[in-house]
């Protein structure tokens, strides 16, 4: 028997398939291109807004961010733009939004993945994501029409409850027309709640089976699972979700310029009639000329500029938390 | 004694209980802990496993073992409910875990688990620290203040401290496989379990890994009774005093069923099985 080796009768072919390296060629550039244009079309926006927006910038100076006072038409005088007023009432309603939409977003997420029966999960989950579907004109609507009249009674009873406290009761101060800071902020939960709920389930539903029988054969309850094993896993991810949430309620226009109130106004009393940036562009755009046009212009870029560094804030939160509660990996 | 340790209806206001004290020295050698009658297993309509009967005894190592698809691993999450979760999962027959019939309607799972641990096949560590993956399971039982010296005895128990002291506050997934699953069972004894049921335990390690996992099971048995399936039957050789063959059965119907074909010491089973199926398995005629 000889142990020499046979050469094989044909040469396997290892060179690429012509076809086959075709179509890797196009699927290479067409993912770049996509991923390019992203950030072709976030960088044209900024250059162009930043530019329309410049006779107003260069008006007000660093005035257009610290300045309170908005006034496009003065009596005597320059028109004066200040975003702060606006800046502060974008701020104010996102975060009762969240305050309100985050708990209620988690809850119903680790219910429906958690404690659901299998039966109810997709019927509820359709629901929730009806919820989204909803215009945000209807919202508006709803609330200018519905809710804030309804409402009135309740700020009126939390006024007189919890006005008389020091701090605290600045919060609840005097009542008006119950189109304010609150209405507004109650409104942008209802809107994201159905975000952070289907991305966070999202998240919860990723979590390892192995995971939780861990947590569970060491005698863990239902909820002590959740807190050991679900949450752990999961807390980049629902940051995330509140993160797209939060992009939605500070960038939410129609509804907003309905409820809130319409007022220039920094105050700590929730009750009172403010301004958002994203309404006051819709509200005043119209009848805009000029540096006034600029002005509002500049808003969006504030808004923009508010958007980006909060989600980079986030990102910095994740990271750390995640290192902490991972402990380091190096 | 043995009665108030028994209690698994509701959380102690203590939860230290010291194993391998429960019962007497007289019957030590060959008492059982826990005790399976005529157990089967549903899933929804469907028999996984069909009347299984063998006693656990306490301070040794009974082996489950048996070809894929017998219904081993289905038996031993029977014998701490962690087939409650899966959904139209269902149990007959009397798991006895010291005489005290583990589903019957006032038992608390959350009470089985604490006293009848798992250590699972994949070494699944939660993404925390080495240090927060042992205190988890203290922290859920009550157990407040410093934890260190639990910490440290657990992590000694599992052979593993000399590895990882310097490291605690570094992420368990950092770990190599076969210290994660050492991990996996540090955690595990820190709540100071009676009985530790071992799912495939080494089945995802390298030998090396799996003979300091063997090596510790057998340390383990000073203070725990441990269960342990496998598909290894060396391994159960080895580490095994006690060996339940299981294999699955087709019925008139064309379904599978798990069945119970012998249980009896391990040297016994091993050399002079008494069932034909079971010989067959051991000499590697079938499986």
């Amino acid at each position: 028997m000889t142990l020499t080796n046979n050469p094989p009768a044909t040469k396997p072919t290892l060179t690429q398939r012509g076809s086959s390296a075709l179509g890797d060629r196009i699927f290479s550039w067409w993912t770049l291109g996509t991923g390019l244009l992203v950030l072709a079309i976030l960088g044209l926006i900024l250059i162009t807004t930043v530019r329309e927006a410049w006779p107003a910038f260069d008006a007000m100076g660093l005035r257009f961010i610290t300045e309170r006072v908005w006034d496009p038409n003065p009596a005597t005088g320059d028109a004066i733009f200040g975003a702060l007023s606006f800046a502060y009432g974008t701020a104010v309603s996102s975060l009762i939004a969240l305050l309100f939409a985050v708990p209620v977003s988690v809850g119903i997420a680790l219910f429906l993945t958690e404690l659901a029966p299998r039966r109810l999960r997709g019927p509820a989950v359709t629901v929730i994501d009806l919820l989204a579907a909803v215009p945000s004109v209807v919202f508006g609507l709803w609330g200018i029409l519905v809710v804030a009249p309804a409402l009135v009674p309740i700020y009126q009873w939390m006024h007189d409850v919890f006005g008389g406290i020091p701090l605290l009761g600045r919060l609840f101060g005097p009542v008006g027309s119950g189109r304010n800071f609150m209405t507004a902020g109650l409104i942008l939960a209802i809107m994201v709640t159905p975000i952070i709920t289907s991305i966070t389930r999202e998240v919860f539903s990723t979590v390892p089976r192995a995971d939780k029988d861990a947590a569970l054969a060491l005698g863990a309850t239902r909820w002590e699972m959740i807190r050991g094993a679900v949450f752990p896993h999961s807390f980049g991810g629902v940051v995330g979700a509140v993160m797209l949430g939060l992009g939605r309620a500070m960038g939410e226009t129609i509804a907003v310029a309905l409820v809130i109130g319409g007022a220039t106004n920094i105050t700590a009393n929730l009750f009172s009639p403010g301004n958002s940036m994203a309404a006051v562009i819709v509200q005043q755009f119209g009848e805009s000329t000029g540096t006034f046009t600029a002005a509002l212009i500049g808003l969006g870029v504030v808004l923009f500029a508010m958007t980006v560094l909060i989600n980079v804030l986030a990102q910095v939160v994740v990271r750390r938390a995640e290192a902490r509660m991972k402990g380091s990996v190096a | 004694m043995a009665s108030n340790d028994t209690n698994l209806t509701t959380r102690p206001s203590v939860a230290v209980h010291a194993p391998g004290t429960t019962i007497s020295g007289a019957d030590s050698a060959n008492a059982s802990v826990m005790q399976l009658r005529d157990v089967s297993v549903y899933y929804g309509n469907y028999e996984a496993v069909r009347g299984t009967s063998m006693p656990i005894q306490q301070n040794q190592v009974t082996a489950m073992i048996g070809p894929s698809g017998c219904g081993k691993s289905t038996v031993l999450r029977a014998l701490n409910r962690m087939n409650d979760p899966i959904p139209g999962a269902r149990v007959s027959g009397d798991v006895l875990f010291h005489g005290q019939d583990l589903y019957a309607k006032d038992v608390d799972p959350i009470q089985v688990r604490r006293r009848i641990g798992m250590v699972f096949q994949k070494p699944n560590p939660f993404p925390k620290s080495i240090y927060d993956n042992v205190a988890y399971g203290l922290r859920i039982n009550g157990i407040k203040g410093r934890l260190d010296d639990h910490v440290e005895e657990a992590l000694t128990k599992a052979a593993l401290w000399d590895e990882v002291k310097d490291k605690l506050r570094k992420s368990a997934l950092a770990l190599s496989g076969g210290q994660q699953q050492r991990l996996c069972i540090a955690r595990t004894i820190a709540v100071k379990p009676e009985v530790i049921l071992m799912d495939e335990p080494c089945s995802a390690l390298d030998p090396i890994a799996t003979a300091k996992i063997e090596d510790l099971i057998f340390e383990l048995t000073n203070d725990y009774t441990i269960v342990i399936v496998t598909h290894n039957m060396q391994q159960a050789a080895r580490v095994s005093h006690y060996t339940a063959f299981f294999t699955a059965e087709v019925d008139e119907a064309q379904e599978r069923h798990g069945r119970l074909v012998e249980f009896s010491q391990t040297g016994k089973l091993f050399t002079n099985p008494a069932d034909k199926r079971t010989e067959d398995y051991i000499t590697g005629r079938f499986g």
